[in-house]
């Protein structure tokens, strides 16, 4: 008897055997019985039930395809938090504004960083901004690259595209046997210490390295103003450029917001250029042509060679102050942007 | 009057001219120095192209010559673990999302999405460090390709969604009323067609992770020797990069300018192969 | 009914990945003792690692063994240990007591050589030799004397001219036993030192910037004018850069060579080989000088290790403190004494794998 039962559910002729929770748009499983009886035998039926069986580990693939990018980030915060466990405990909240970074005694505060990392970033978004606009006007509104169109404005795109796949590590190579010399040179002439590397040096580097990024990101912006706002304009006698000024700009103000945003968080989060010229120095940068240092670059430094727990744990916790403020900006400046192009 | 606003008009007309003008200026301005570092790369590098370069390991501190071999196969190995870690949940994922586009679980996901993207590579080196480096006992070439693995996930995810999502509702509707199955209609006509942002999503991927050091500082860790074990440490090209590029060797600055300019080269392959593959294979509905 | 092509791509990628996973580790386990025991992992010191990159590339001619040496400084030499990711650590700073802990099981320092920390300098135009006292030093690298003209610097060298520059202290970036035997020089000469800054392999330095590695410290004095950097002798002979002498305890100034390391070194080592040799009193020794150690666990059966490859990294060990030591002088070390050299031998003779002694299977 007993065995008679557990055999049941083994015979394909019943498709009910197997309900479905998903809402597929087809489902062949909800043909009748009836119908299927009709036609002979129950290949077919094997047949369909064997493709709903499919359509649902398919289904289920694609779902845990998507679940595992969810787990990855929540694993990449989890293990940031945990990591950090040891410094939030002993420095608490302090952690952001302690002064010291002081591996011999212990005491370790994230200020210097924090300030390295803003000085730079903000340094570097200020000497981009002119050149990255007027990149994203160029393309954007002057020679817009149409297809078959602009040969020049073509090649401009491409190469900014190309500039922007160029890794980080081969920047910080040029830099250091390019750049800094010429900045030697300068601060000699300035009259200030001569290092080369310092926070100055790694903000032109970054700005260097955002301004593809920035640009592409205002072209795309900018060539999402309307047309008839455009034309309304110069329908009423203004020039093109007053046409720039006052409509384009205004108009995708909100935007270009959102780009600077953006490339912020970028120059935020990058590492080796930065590290190669900035000259690593655990101390708060007097002035901006001292060395210093960003909470990408000591981790890079320091991380494999940190050899206490609680110093591993305080460089872990610059890495999840530095996750957390580059993906708040970067989840702020692309809600903006989805809004503008919506 | 009329002669004022003339010259009213006039004026407006030339300082329109004179911003267009300093608009061009500019963008050529910005564009030299950075055809200027391409150019630079490429004049230091191809002095070194021999073949020893690409065949023979790096020597002993002092000693001249040697290559890079252990770094290109290195980088090879890597990038090419981490492309196949990537690509069967990066493509179902984009299906899932494309497949869901209103979804509650798709919704969280695309702000994952977001959050990879805006992910600083270091944080990515730390989290492999973690998971991989410490419970496995050793650095590893494997534990480089995750984390360059979960680097690549955004980039391609966002290209293959963008293609997945224009394919048209009648063609999937032909398809199940044909008596199609879900599955096939997905593998057999919705894949096909949007192939080229796939493919390309993969190579752009791919091109964006290829010369990330940071995640490999304290994963790929490094090898002077040329090995093919994944369960060791490597060696790749943007780590050979940055520990040469910080020696003070004549000979390892060299080698590392044709490293620099072999990357790049690489790098701008991919690039072309993309366009031209997305040229060929792309679908108009 | 078939199964998909596409449903076979995605079975053949999944085998693919999965073969490649454990492909690599199904080769590696069928060879197990040889293969895994092929290739050791060592990591640590920069100071050293001119000598080791020369001697390993010769043991693997010899040997067939494999050693990749990272040198990524003494501070992650003493970390990776700690979490066993390598073989062994290098470090030119022994393990402190908290760092002991953390490691568990007993860590044998085995010193390998000696080698003087020299001070080295750019100043355009000038080539002579620089003469520096305890008090300059420590003063140059407080922040207390900023230019090169400074009188203090000025009158214990009447024979050069120094240029009205300002001086760009370099430092190392990163953990390292190389700035450990410094600051320990510091700290023992000067009080102010040790109480503003102390002594360890990563301190926070009152002035300078930093390079990574001895090489990053001497590449960037190299391209600095006006740069005073302590770099390993032998980063600054091969790169041609000119070096300070010091003056040692007895009141000689000092050129840092061998010999005069080699002076300061040649002490009686206390049985775990841990000591430091700066500020030495022999007469004739350079005063910024210190061993360098490998160190790895005393008990080598740790995590998966097969007794081949701790068998591997005992004799390896051995070669270096025998034959090895010859290639010490060519690269500016200075090599072992032959008491140092019992020494080392009774430790590595002290490490065991299950208990028992690794060195009898060993010893050639």
């Amino acid at each position: 008897m007993t065995r008679f039962l557990m055999a049941k559910p083994l015979r394909l002729s019943a498709p009910q055997a197997y309900p479905t929770t998903d809402k597929p748009a087809f489902r062949p499983d909800k043909l009748s019985p009836a119908y299927a009886g009709q036609h002979k035998g129950n290949s077919l039926l094997k047949y369909i039930s064997l493709a709903d069986r499919k359509d649902k580990l398919f289904r289920r693939v694609l779902w845990m395809g998507g679940l595992t990018i969810l787990c990855l980030v929540l694993g990449i915060l989890l293990t940031l938090i945990v990591g950090a466990i040891p410094s939030l405990q002993a420095f608490g909240i302090r952690f952001l504004w302690g002064k010291v970074w002081n591996p011999v005694n212990q005491v370790f505060g994230a200020l210097p960083f924090l300030v390295g990392t803003l000085l730079t970033s903000f340094l570097a978004l200020l000497i981009s901004i002119p050149f990255s606009l007027s990149i994203a006007i160029f393309l954007g509104e002057y020679f817009p690259p149409v297809k078959g169109r602009n040969r020049f404005a073509h090649l401009v795109r491409e190469a900014v595209e190309l500039i922007a796949g160029i890794p980080s590590v081969i920047y910080g190579f040029w830099g250091l046997f390019v750049l800094v010399p010429v900045i030697r040179k300068l601060e000699m002439s300035w009259h200030v210490l001569p290092y080369g590397v310092g926070i100055f040096t790694a903000s032109l580097i970054l700005a260097i390295m955002i301004i593809p990024y920035a640009a592409s990101l205002g072209r795309e912006i900018i060539a999402l103003v309307p047309q008839d706002l455009k034309e309304a304009a110069y329908s009423l006698g203004a020039t093109r450029w007053e046409m720039i000024r006052h409509v384009v700009l205004p108009y995708a103000r909100s935007g270009i917001f959102a780009g600077l945003l953006l490339s912020l968080g970028r120059a935020l989060g990058e590492t080796m250029a930065v590290t190669m010229v900035i000259g690593n120095t655990s101390e708060i940068p007097q002035s901006i042509f001292s060395p210093g240092n960003t909470l990408a670059s000591v981790i890079a430094n320091e991380f494999t060679e940190a050899a206490s727990r609680l110093y591993l744990s305080a460089l872990i916790e610059l890495g999840l102050v530095l996750f957390v403020v580059t993906t708040c900006m970067h989840l702020i400046g692309k809600t903006i942007i989805h809004r503008f192009s919506a | 009057m009329l002669l004022h606003t003339h010259i009213h008009i006039r004026r407006r007309q030339i300082r329109s001219q004179l911003v267009r003008t300093a608009i061009i200026l500019c963008t050529v301005l910005t564009l030299l120095p950075l055809l200027y570092i391409l150019a630079y790369i490429i004049r230091r590098g191809i002095g070194v192209m021999h073949l020893s370069f690409f065949l023979q390991l790096p020597k002993p501190v002092g000693e001249s010559g040697g290559g890079i071999a252990n770094a290109l196969v290195g980088s090879l190995l890597i990038v090419g673990m981490a492309t196949l870690m990537a690509v069967p949940v990066g493509i179902s994922s984009a299906l899932y999302l494309s497949e869901h586009p209103k979804g509650k679980l798709a919704g969280i996901i695309r702000i994952c999405l977001e959050v990879l993207t805006g992910i600083p590579s270091i944080v990515v080196g730390i989290v492999a460090y973690y998971w991989l480096v410490r419970p496995m006992g050793s650095f590893s070439a494997l534990s480089g390709s995750v984390a360059l693995a979960i680097m690549m996930l955004p980039i391609m995810i966002r290209s293959a969604e963008e293609t997945l999502k224009r394919f048209p509702l009648h063609l999937r509707e032909a398809s199940l009323a044909l008596g199609v199955p879900y599955y096939k209609t997905i593998l057999k006509v919705l894949l096909p067609c949007s192939l080229s942002g796939v493919v390309s999503g993969i190579m752009l991927s791919i091109a964006r992770v290829i010369g990330e050091t940071a995640p490999l500082l304290f994963t790929a860790f490094g090898n002077p020797y040329l090995t093919a074990n994944i369960f060791h440490p490597m060696h790749s090209l943007p780590l050979l990069i940055y520990n040469y590029a910080i020696s003070p060797y004549e000979n390892w600055h060299q080698l590392a300018w044709g490293a620099a300019m072999v990357l790049l080269v690489w790098i701008l392959l991919l690039n072309v192969l993309t366009r031209i593959m997305i040229r060929k294979w792309s679908v108009q509905y | 009914m078939k199964y998909s092509s596409w449903f076979k791509l995605a079975l053949v990628m999944a085998g693919v990945v999965g073969l490649s996973a454990c492909g690599g580790h199904s080769g590696q386990s069928t060879q197990q003792s040889s293969s895994d025991a092929q290739t050791l992992l060592g990591a640590g010191s920069t100071f050293v690692y001119p000598l080791y990159s020369k001697l390993f590339a010769l043991y693997h001619q010899q040997t067939g063994i494999r050693v990749n040496y990272q040198s990524i400084g003494s501070g992650g030499g003493i970390l990776q240990l700690i979490n066993k990711t390598v073989d062994f650590g290098d470090s030119d700073a022994p393990l402190t007591a908290d760092q002991e802990q953390q490691a568990g099981t007993p860590v044998v320092h085995i010193p390998i050589c000696s080698g003087a920390v020299v001070l080295t300098y750019n100043l355009p135009g000038i080539q002579d030799t620089l003469l520096f006292t305890p008090n300059v030093l420590a003063g140059i690298y407080l922040g207390t004397i900023t230019r090169w003209n400074d009188p203090a610097l000025q009158s214990i060298n009447p024979q050069v001219k120094l240029p009205d520059l300002p001086i760009a202290v370099v430092h190392r970036s990163d953990g390292s036993g190389t700035t450990n035997i410094f600051t320990n020089y510091l700290a023992k000469i000067s009080p102010d030192w040790k109480n503003k800054v102390g002594a360890s392999t990563s301190v926070n330095w009152p002035v300078g910037l930093g390079g990574k590695g001895n090489e990053g410290v001497s590449g960037l004095v190299k391209q600095t004018p006006g740069a005073i950097g302590y770099v390993e002798l032998a980063y600054a002979i091969q790169n041609q850069m000119p070096v300070a002498k010091v003056q040692n305890a007895s009141g000689h100034f000092i050129t840092p060579s061998i010999a005069s390391t080699q002076a300061a070194s040649n002490i009686n080592l206390p049985a775990d080989a841990k000591v430091f040799v700066t500020n030495t009193s022999a007469p004739d020794g350079y005063p910024i000088s210190g061993f360098t150690w490998a160190i790895l666990y005393r008990e080598q059966h740790y995590g998966d290790r097969s007794r081949a490859r701790a068998e591997e990294l005992v004799k390896l060990f051995w070669w270096v403190i025998h034959d090895g030591q010859a290639y010490c002088a060519n690269l500016h070390y200075a090599p072992l004494s032959p008491a140092a050299t019992t020494t080392a031998e009774k430790l590595l003779q002290s490490v065991t794998f299950d208990g028992q002694p690794l060195l009898h299977a060993a010893k050639p």
